[in-house]
């Protein structure tokens, strides 16, 4: 640790090492994030000019209220339970198959990673084409029931298109975060549970799982927020359609602020929305790290 | 034994294969759609194409004028990085070297800063810097990025800076070096590796983010690629094969990177997650 003699010193290593970033994020971040807290205790309407009343936990009340926001929340657990297991089923499998010492494993990795170096919006909308054209088209020529009819034009099916394409997007890299667990267990140990007779899965049970518990903790943290937070490939698979049936909880937000101008209300469920993210994050990780001890 | 070890790999190809299929399917399909013309792709949007036509391609380039977006694109993306790895880098440095009392209270709010997602500030982030006239600017954008991008970025240098020794720059502070000096000539090239593991993390971000340029750029010449296969889409929906090679086109500069650099964008891309 470097001490500075005076306070001058002091500053003057402050201003060269982290005057600038922490001001652009003092602008970038904090600002609208402290103003909008108070902007949603406040009558404001979206213009700054405007005279600002406060009024208390109001637009809070509005949002609770608010039939439609339980509706797109309620979907949104959905989306993210379901979203959440496939994911982290699909990617596990993943992880165990290509760390299996099977030929061409680094290719694989590679293949399963893709979707995750394109953006949201186009993801959706390659889906979209899948969904609605080659689906149907597929669904006619065999006159398999579940393709006749395009998924994104029904309610419950347009959900699920939704959760096919989180699982599809974020498995490869979940599958990356299991990787370097697998890799990271010690190699006695595997070998000691060999020579003992255990079974492939007597090992996956009973030494790799328990060995796992910081990969899982990785990424079940970050499955809960990637699928809490989706909005790009929702805006560009179904528009929150058919009949804002699939408005998940981002863009419920976005379109109360920006589409109907209810800035309060619409800050006030941007607001909770926070809440409940960093509640279940800082639950989840609590509860996982609990287990890591528990396993060893 | 030797049979049933044979066989054991065989069913492991079969499902890595299979799931190949299943992550890369939908690309190749968009893929040979866009060779067609619209016609043949509602006939059957499953069969190659009869004659390979890049028609679909040069008209796609020419009205998303996506040489403009791509460089769009990469000019915001390059300056962002730069910013974000050069105050990044030096704010760690404050954190990891100095006794500062504040120092623990700014990293506390770094890392609490991480899980704000956007939606909770997009709402007065519009209005605060709309009213500054801080929009359309591709400019106020890299700023931006550099703001939102620091928490991680500061927080993966500190991690990796507490592990390297002292001795090198303590015998430059010795012979007179200044801090400042001593930093980027001793202690900067020694974090190479995760200099490029937060490159590819946040190159990967920055590159393909929609919700805060959709914000931010709205005048169509300073659009970047997602924003400007949104709008494509949005107009051209009905022009299948267009539409299929806009999405191609979106898609090719990253695929075509990865097909180089495949290994470390895996390799950092798995050290950023487990960090």
């Amino acid at each position: 640790m470097y001490k500075e003699k005076s306070n001058l010193k002091s500053f003057q290593v402050f201003a060269t090492f982290g005057l600038i970033p922490l001001l652009v994020f003092g602008i970038v971040v904090l600002i609208p994030f402290f103003s909008g807290l108070f902007l949603s205790l406040t009558n404001w309407n979206g213009s700054i000019d405007g005279k600002i009343e406060f009024i208390g936990i109001g637009n809070y009340i509005s949002a609770v209220r608010d039939p439609a926001f339980w509706g797109s929340l309620g979907k949104t657990f959905y989306y993210v339970f379901f979203v959440m297991i496939l994911t982290n089923t699909s990617a596990f499998l993943f992880g165990l198959l290509v760390t299996s010492g099977m030929k061409g494993q680094n290719f694989y990795r590679a293949g399963y990673f893709t979707p995750n170096l394109i953006g949201g919006v186009i993801l959706g909308y390659i889906w979209q084409f899948i969904f609605s054209r080659v689906f149907v088209y597929f669904g006619t020529k065999t006159g398999i029931p579940i393709f006749e009819i395009s998924w994104l034009t029904d309610p419950h099916a347009a959900l699920w298109a939704l959760i096919i394409v989180g699982v599809w997007q974020n498995a490869g890299y979940m599958m990356l975060i299991y990787i370097a667990g697998f890799v990271g267990i010690d190699k006695s140990l595997i070998e000691a549970a060999r020579m003992d007779g255990a079974s492939p899965l007597q090992m996956l049970q009973k030494i790799k799982i328990p060995m796992m518990m910081p990969a899982f903790t990785i990424t079940l943290f970050l499955t809960l927020r990637k699928a809490f937070m989706v909005y790009d490939v929702n805006l560009s698979l179904t528009k929150g359609g058919p009949y804002n049936t699939t408005e998940l909880i981002s863009m419920h937000v976005y379109n109360e602020a920006f589409l109907n101008q209810n800035m309060g209300p619409g800050q006030a469920k941007a607001f909770l929305l926070f809440l409940l993210v960093a509640v279940i994050a800082v639950a989840q990780v609590a509860a996982l790290k609990k287990k890591e001890v528990d396993a060893i | 034994m030797m049979t049933q070890r044979r066989i054991n790999s065989l069913i492991k190809q079969l499902f890595a294969i299979l799931f190949l299929v299943f992550m890369l399917l939908p690309f190749f399909l968009v893929l040979i759609n866009a060779l067609k013309p619209r016609i043949e792709i509602i006939k059957n949007p499953m069969a190659l194409p009869h004659a390979l036509s890049l028609a679909n391609f040069t008209k796609a380039w020419v009205t998303m004028k996506f040489g403009t977006v791509l460089m769009n694109t990469a000019y915001i993306t390059a300056f962002s990085q730069i910013l974000l790895i050069v105050f990044g880098a030096m704010l760690s440095y404050m954190l990891v070297r100095w006794d500062f009392k504040a120092n623990k209270i700014i990293f506390t709010v770094l890392i609490c800063a991480m899980i704000i997602p956007f939606q909770s500030l997009m709402i007065p982030f519009v209005s605060i810097f709309g009213k500054l006239g801080l929009m359309n600017s591709r400019t106020a954008l890299i700023f931006f990025y550099m703001g939102f991008g620091m928490p991680m970025t500061t927080f993966m240098y500190h991690g990796f800076m507490k592990g390297i020794s002292r001795e090198m720059e303590e015998a430059a502070l010795i012979d007179g070096c200044s801090h400042f000096y001593c930093f980027w000539k001793i202690v900067f090239p020694n974090l190479k590796p995760i200099t490029t593991t937060i490159l590819i993390v946040n190159i990967l971000w920055i590159w393909n983010d929609f919700l805060l340029p959709s914000l931010v750029l709205i005048k169509d010449k300073n659009r970047t690629i997602p924003l400007s296969t949104f709008y494509f889409f949005g107009e051209y929906t009905a022009e299948l094969g267009l539409a299929m090679a806009a999405l191609i086109l979106s898609v090719l500069p990253v695929v075509v990177i990865y097909l180089f650099l495949q290994k470390q964008i895996v390799t950092g891309v798995m050290d950023g997650a487990i960090k």
